[in-house]
């Protein structure tokens, strides 16, 4: 492991070495500690929660792509019922995104952003924890719908109108019982979770920096959580709008999206796509950011071309907002509307190019350690210039005729969420860790972790693609055998699998390690941002004193003072 | 878990690489193997948008194996590199190339995007109202006074008698989207509102799809069937299909003296709730929520597609529709044996 730097007087001349802040012996009884995490207001605990969380519903909606995935291996398969099967991929998608995609993003920037900008704790730590737990309530009601409504029969009231709920299909004269109501509810309770943490991280962000720290000199994570936070306060708020009206229409005779009443259905896209669009980049953005601050350190290099890291975030930001219909482009909009969005969304290539160059820039030139957290974020890089790529080929809205709604666009978006965001979240796992338990994770194991996952992902995602191509619609539960999609959905299926194998491995990582792992230490990757001057876990106040910083790496600083940071930037 | 694995599979992706040409026996689905304008415009655009991404791919991906092999990190090294923080000019460099290439994607797509959208329909050109249902497809004629379902015929459009189709789409209930790759990318049908496409295919045969926006429990099913005749089958479709069933039948229902006859079929057909769903021209049977059955025989499938139509599956069909297609808004209507074995032969005579 890297050199551990005792002694460094930013984090309060606190020993440094692993430290539970509470002696083993002292630890009290049982339900004293469940009583700990349930009341804590603590941003270092709530973020443990929200990960937590997070990793317990990755592997539930893991369970469910399997289950699909078993389904479509072959045709007419006949492993679930057409309707359990629509149920799985509804909820399969709702997870992910949004009890897994959002809380683990969230969970990291409670956990990192007071420590990376020296603060004791968020701005609004109260509100932090209802944000927290509204959205476990959330999880936990889309999860009873499998038991609630019509009870144990079959597979309850989960729902079944896929994840971006298109109406009428919601309607009552369509959907009768309480499937959309699950849903709905749910999201409203997550959607309020989810604009608290975002309020919560702008005022930490930019009212909670310690001294010396400029807006410039921000580390790049805080900086893009903030940009985070901005969009889904301005996206999220739609989708909750949505959800009130579509209520109303259920159960107050409203007919905002009722067809059969005059509504519109091409309205309820518009609302749903212009939270969709940007929350793509709610979920990608804490994966670059992750991204920025691991590639530095394992390359040993600064990160090249802060400021336009820095812009290029912003731009990806306001872009996003103005994309929304290139999921709409066969919902027969004018040939303008169709031309202006594919404009509008080929335009995102160029600050996430800016992005990708300024990684591989920082790259060159280094010393590449090739440990676990640095190997996933190289094949994320590559796997991110990928799906940039068909991202392109599916914003030219003529070809995008033919691939909308077809197994090339399902193996897109997983290259995005799974190549990108699910790859740099293991990476941010293996860097942070050690900072969130005093341990390291096992690195053999790692490395097995890293190369069954990449193997698995490239298997089942570059596969996936062809089916699509070759005609095949997303959300089917069978299809015919004529079609020449048998094989292919195979292979697809079987790197799932690894996928699968993958997961448990590292579950058994997170595990093992947290009792037997290698003591961590302060600062175990020899790293620059302020995280690392204080002990592996923190203390519950951070800081013995406030930090003061003149650049954007102090600790390089303290490391090298022959050669500060502040001259260069 | 019911059927072997094709070998077809792995043709069909090797096509792909070769941009395919019509290599299928069975009919394809391939975005590739266009045999309409529409989807040959777009075809030909995929093609350079996919040029050009391998360009890119290939050129990010040697820059970063060769940075990550270059620029490793050597054994018993401790030093640290030389620390950059970034250049204005490189910067501006990766800034405009990106901005010169999506001008130009941007203009290839444009240039198809208005030519196949806002394409002017001739006055020979032959009109369809698609309707979509859960989960079948409804198809009129207006030119015709055509009603039929599941599967649509239309003319072949080759050079000396360009014929398109013109098809204006909308929905009963809730959104469907009408793909056939091989004739054109998909459009949505939605509630209350019209939509439109063009196709103009310019070889004849079977063309097969289905619908690609989740619709409900058998979204899955609700496959698609395009036969473009010659000029001349389709005249005799066309004239066969007008024929009110009263005319065709008469010689066809048997003597009321069998046990089992197509006469008291009808009666039993229009007796049961089937005639408020289902229509048969030149009856009583008048419905609108199902298939028009006028010609049901006159179909290959029953079901959108989902099974052959054989006087077997018919039957069972009839006797419950979940056999087929589980969650179809068809119910099993408990008819006796007898009655069954009666509509059956009844509805085999609609030809």
């Amino acid at each position: 492991m890297g050199t551990d730097t005792p002694g460094i007087p930013i984090g309060g001349g606190i020993e440094t070495g692993l430290d539970r802040t509470r002696p083993h012996g002292a630890r009290g009884t049982y339900l004293e500690l469940v009583h700990s995490w349930v009341v804590t207001v603590d941003h270092k605990k709530l973020g443990i929660l929200y990960i937590s969380y997070a990793l317990i519903f990755l592997l539930v909606a893991g369970v469910e792509a399997l289950m699909i995935r078993i389904q479509l291996s072959v045709p007419h398969n006949t492993f679930v019922s057409a309707a359990s099967f629509n149920r799985l991929f509804t909820m399969h998608g709702t997870t992910m995104v949004f009890l897994v995609g959002m809380p683990i993003l969230f969970g990291f920037g409670n956990y990192l952003i007071p420590l990376m900008i020296g603060a004791r704790d968020m701005a609004f730590p109260r509100l932090n924890a209802f944000s927290f737990w509204i959205s476990a309530f959330a999880g936990i009601l889309l999860y009873y719908s499998f038991i609630g409504g019509v009870g144990l029969a079959g597979t309850g009231s989960a729902p079944d109108v896929a994840w971006f709920a298109y109406a009428p299909l919601t309607e009552r004269a369509f959907s009768p019982g309480h499937t959309v109501d699950y849903w709905a509810v749910a999201l409203i309770a997550s959607g309020i979770g989810s604009i608290g943490t975002a309020i919560n991280i702008l005022a930490t962000v930019f009212c909670m920096r310690c001294k010396g720290m400029t807006l410039m000199r921000i580390p790049l994570l805080p900086w893009l959580y903030a940009v985070v936070s901005f969009l889904v306060l301005v996206a999220v708020s739609p989708l909750t709008a949505a959800q009130a009206m579509l209520m109303i229409d259920r159960y107050l005779g409203g007919h905002f999206f009722d067809t059969q009443a005059g509504g519109s259905a091409i309205l309820w896209a518009h609302f749903f796509w212009i939270f969709g669009h940007p929350e793509v980049y709610v979920l990608v953005l804490p994966a670059f950011a992750f991204a920025n601050e691991i590639i530095p350190v394992f390359s040993r290099k600064a990160i090249f071309g802060y400021s336009a890291m820095v812009a290029a975030s912003v731009a990806i930001a306001f872009i996003s907002l103005s994309v929304w219909a290139h999921h709409m482009f066969t919902i027969g909009m004018t040939s303008f509307g169709n031309a202006f969005f594919t404009l509008s969304t080929m335009l995102v290539s160029i600050p996430t190019g800016i992005k990708t160059f300024n990684w591989l820039a920082t790259i060159w030139g280094g010393k590449i350690r090739f440990e676990t957290p640095m190997l996933f974020s190289i094949a994320f890089i590559f796997q991110f210039v990928i799906s940039g790529l068909t991202g392109i080929m599916l914003s030219i809205s003529a070809w995008n005729w033919q691939t909308h709604n077809s197994y090339f666009v399902v193996a897109h978006f997983h290259y995005v969420l799974v190549g990108a965001i699910v790859f740099m979240i293991f990476a941010a796992l293996y860097y942070w860790y050690p900072k969130m338990t005093g341990r390291m994770l096992d690195e053999r194991l790692g490395k097995w972790h890293f190369w069954l996952m990449v193997i698995g992902f490239h298997v089942t995602f570059d596969v996936m693609h062809i089916p699509g191509l070759l005609g095949m619609p997303r959300q089917i539960y069978t299809y015919e055998a004529d079609r020449g999609w048998g094989t292919l959905n195979m292979i697809v299926s079987a790197g799932g699998f690894i996928q699968g194998i993958a997961i448990l491995i590292f579950v058994y990582n997170l595990a093992h390690s947290y009792f037997r792992g290698e003591t961590a230490g302060a600062d175990p990757w020899d790293a620059w941002t302020l995280e690392w001057s204080i002990p592996s876990p923190p203390p519950p106040y951070n800081f013995g004193i406030d930090p003061v910083v003149s650049s954007r790496r102090p600790l390089w600083d303290l490391k090298h003072p022959e050669d500060q940071d502040a001259p260069y930037e | 878990m019911k059927s072997r694995v094709p070998l077809r599979d792995l043709v069909a992706a090797a096509g792909i690489l070769n941009s395919c040409a019509a290599w299928a026996a069975t009919p394809s689905t391939s975005t590739f193997s266009h045999i309409s304008t529409p989807a040959g415009e777009v075809n030909d655009l995929s093609l350079f948008v996919l040029t050009i991404s391998a360009g890119i791919f290939l050129g990010v991906s040697v820059l970063l194996v060769y940075a990550l092999f270059r620029y490793r990190a050597r054994p018993g090294d401790t030093t640290e590199p030389p620390q950059v923080f970034g250049s204005v000019q490189i910067e501006l460099a990766w800034t405009i190339i990106p901005i010169l290439i999506i001008v130009m994607l941007f203009l290839g797509t444009a240039r198809v995007l208005f030519s196949v959208q806002d394409a002017h329909k001739p006055a020979s050109a032959v009109d369809v109202t698609v309707v979509g249902h859960q989960f079948w497809w409804e198809f009129h004629y207006p030119q015709y006074n055509v009603v039929t379902a599941n599967e649509l015929h239309v003319p072949v459009s080759s050079g000396t008698s360009s014929r398109p189709t013109f098809m204006k789409l909308t929905s009963a209930d809730v959104i469907h989207s009408f793909w056939v790759p091989q004739l054109a990318g998909k459009t949505d049908l939605l509630p209350n509102r019209v939509n439109e496409m063009w196709i103009d295919p310019q070889s004849t045969g079977l063309y097969v799809g289905q619908c690609a926006q989740f619709c409900g429990t058998q979204h899955a099913k609700m496959l698609l069937r395009v036969y473009v005749d010659s000029p001349e089958e389709f005249q005799q479709w066309i004239a066969q299909q007008q024929k009110a069933q009263a005319e065709i039948a008469a010689d066809a229902r048997g003597a009321a003296s069998t046990s089992i006859n197509a006469h008291d079929g009808q009666v039993v057909f229009e007796q049961q709730a089937c005639i408020n769903c289902h229509t048969v021209a030149g009856t009583v049977a008048n419905g609108r929520f199902g298939p028009d059955l006028t010609h049901l025989m006159s179909r290959a499938t029953l079901a959108a597609g989902a099974t052959p139509n054989t006087p077997e599956n018919l039957r069972a069909w009839i006797d419950d529709p979940n056999i087929f297609k589980p969650g179809s808004l068809m119910p099993a209507m408990h008819l006796t044996g007898r009655q069954n074995d009666q509509i059956t032969a009844y509805l085999l005579t609609l030809k």
